[in-house]
């Protein structure tokens, strides 16, 4: 059921005087914002992210298209060729994905700083959720730190059966015959065991350091105690993950080969491999410059802005009514 | 058998685990991080009444379970089974004693309770919110006490026992809320 009359009225005025405090916030900062394309002939290979494609109907030229699920190639395309520190405000669709704080079309605000290190970029996620929604200071922890203090389980010592046995022992409703990969076993014991209790902390809290087996787009360095760790880290706040950010990765032979491993292992999975966006590798081969990057979810922060707890509610249509 | 993917769960929807009927009461889409995502769902099974959860792969789908609410009106036991007619179509149907478990110290003949029929057969037998019954037995009234403090059992016609006010004679007829077993207020005459 949509909102109405004043209700909507406040909903909508809220999401407006958020996203005027978003743009301020960028335009003290000298960040400018852009628009990318949302139509793209390339698609990211992740294999858990799915893309909505259609069709460009062009004679000969006809050709399948995907929306974007986040305007991050584009955007390091515009890095690549000189554009200096950017931000988009975009609307981006990831198929599939429906719940209390999933829609399939959702609004993502996504930028990039060259020259800041994750820490200089973590500073300003901070800031920002500070002056935008009146958050207090993020507390930072490292994902291993985590597992150690909640679970008190050393990742780094853990063997797969261990992380399955902890899983199926403490998630209730977790049965044995459940299969997936270390890191499907290290997610559910974060999302499940570890997530829910930052609550108890009243704090955005920020988690670095991940697996350099989740590393995704960011760079893999070797931590001080000798592990390999991605530069990445996601910001959790009022019960829902609202941020993720990377030191980015800029050798484009290393992310070829990470694409190329995703498209196996949606081969292995049954799922279409995705055409690899050869602009961008080009791109990344003529020379990204060392930035830092992060994408957060904007219609999570309105939800705890106005302290709803459906995504539903802070869309001007939901949806399932669109 | 149609079935249903973990994409169409919602409270209320009604499937098959483990041979038994069951009805989503909570269903959360989780995705952590850009990992592969799941349901967790908290379900009843219907012919239990115990509350579980189970955690589905995303897109994994589970058989539809032939489960339909109507209101019946409760016609009369044979004391094996309790028989309820469906007032428009006059159809008859039989609960055992299973399914009055909850419901079988409210049963009066002639009032509707909510039915829930699996495969055509009676699962569960819910009462309604409010029944107005007889007093059949408690202690003599005291006269004059009608500030409902203290109080005292009474027995109703369908065997319920209740506290009632102190003021309650055998014979008056009191609406019960059936779902704390306790009563509310004398009842107006029909």
């Amino acid at each position: 059921m949509m909102l109405q009359g004043e209700q909507l009225q406040s909903m909508l005025k809220r999401r407006a005087k958020l996203l005027a405090n978003v743009r301020r916030f960028f335009s003290v900062r000298n960040v400018l914002e852009v628009s990318t394309p949302i139509l793209s002939s390339a698609a990211p290979t992740a294999p858990y992210l799915d893309s909505f494609s259609t069709q460009f109907s062009a004679g000969n030229n006809a050709k399948t298209l995907y929306l974007h699920t986040s305007p991050e190639f584009a955007m390091k395309r515009l890095l690549a060729a000189g554009s200096g520190a950017i931000y988009q405000i975009a609307t981006v669709f990831r198929n599939g994905e429906l719940g209390r704080q999933h829609t399939p079309e959702f609004s993502m605000l996504e930028w990039y700083r060259p020259g800041f290190s994750l820490t200089d970029l973590m500073a300003e996620v901070d800031a920002l959720m500070q002056q935008v929604i009146g958050l207090p200071a993020a507390v930072i922890f490292r994902y291993r730190d985590l597992f150690m203090e909640y679970l008190q389980l050393d990742i780094e010592q853990a063997d797969d059966e261990t992380l399955k046995q902890l899983a199926l022992e403490r998630i209730p409703g977790l049965t044995a015959d459940w299969q997936t990969d270390r890191d499907g076993w290290l997610e559910m014991l974060m999302s499940q065991l570890i997530e829910p209790q930052f609550s108890a902390l009243d704090t955005p809290v920020m988690v670095t350091e991940f697996p350099a087996t989740q590393a995704q787009l960011a760079k893999i360095e070797i931590n001080t105690e000798g592990h390999p760790v991605a530069r990445r880290f996601e910001l959790y706040a009022g019960g829902m993950e609202l941020a993720n950010g990377y030191d980015e990765l800029c050798d484009a032979t290393e992310l070829r080969q990470r694409f190329e491993l995703d498209n196996q292992l949606r081969q292995q999975q049954g799922k279409p491999q995705m055409p690899i966006d050869e602009n961008l590798l080009a791109a990344m081969q003529s020379g990204l410059p060392q930035c830092s990057g992060v994408a957060l979810g904007l219609d999570r922060l309105m939800m705890l802005h106005m302290s709803v707890n459906n995504i539903s509610q802070v869309k001007s249509i939901a949806f399932i009514e669109s | 058998m149609a079935s249903y993917s973990t994409n169409e769960f919602k409270a209320g929807l009604k499937f098959m685990m483990d041979g038994d009927p069951c009805s989503i009461i909570e269903n959360e889409f989780v995705k952590p991080g850009k990992g592969q995502a799941f349901n967790r769902v908290k379900f009843r099974n219907l012919k239990t009444g115990r509350v579980n959860e189970r955690t589905f792969k995303t897109n994994e789908s589970v058989e539809s379970a032939d489960v339909v609410e109507m209101d019946l009106e409760f016609s009369y036991t044979d004391g094996e089974f309790w028989h309820f007619m469906d007032p428009t179509s006059f159809e008859q149907y039989a609960a055992d004693a299973n399914a009055i478990t909850e419901s079988k110290d409210w049963l009066k003949e002639q009032y509707t309770y909510t039915v829930t029929l699996w495969n055509g057969t009676p699962l569960l037998v819910t009462p309604p919110n409010f029944v107005n019954l007889t007093v059949v037995e408690t202690d003599p009234g005291v006269r004059g006490d009608t500030s409902g403090g203290g109080g005292k059992p009474a027995t109703l016609e369908t065997g319920a026992v209740v506290r009632v006010p102190l003021f309650i004679e055998i014979g008056e007829v009191l609406r019960v809320d059936t779902r704390s077993a306790s009563y509310v207020e004398r009842a107006k005459k029909d």
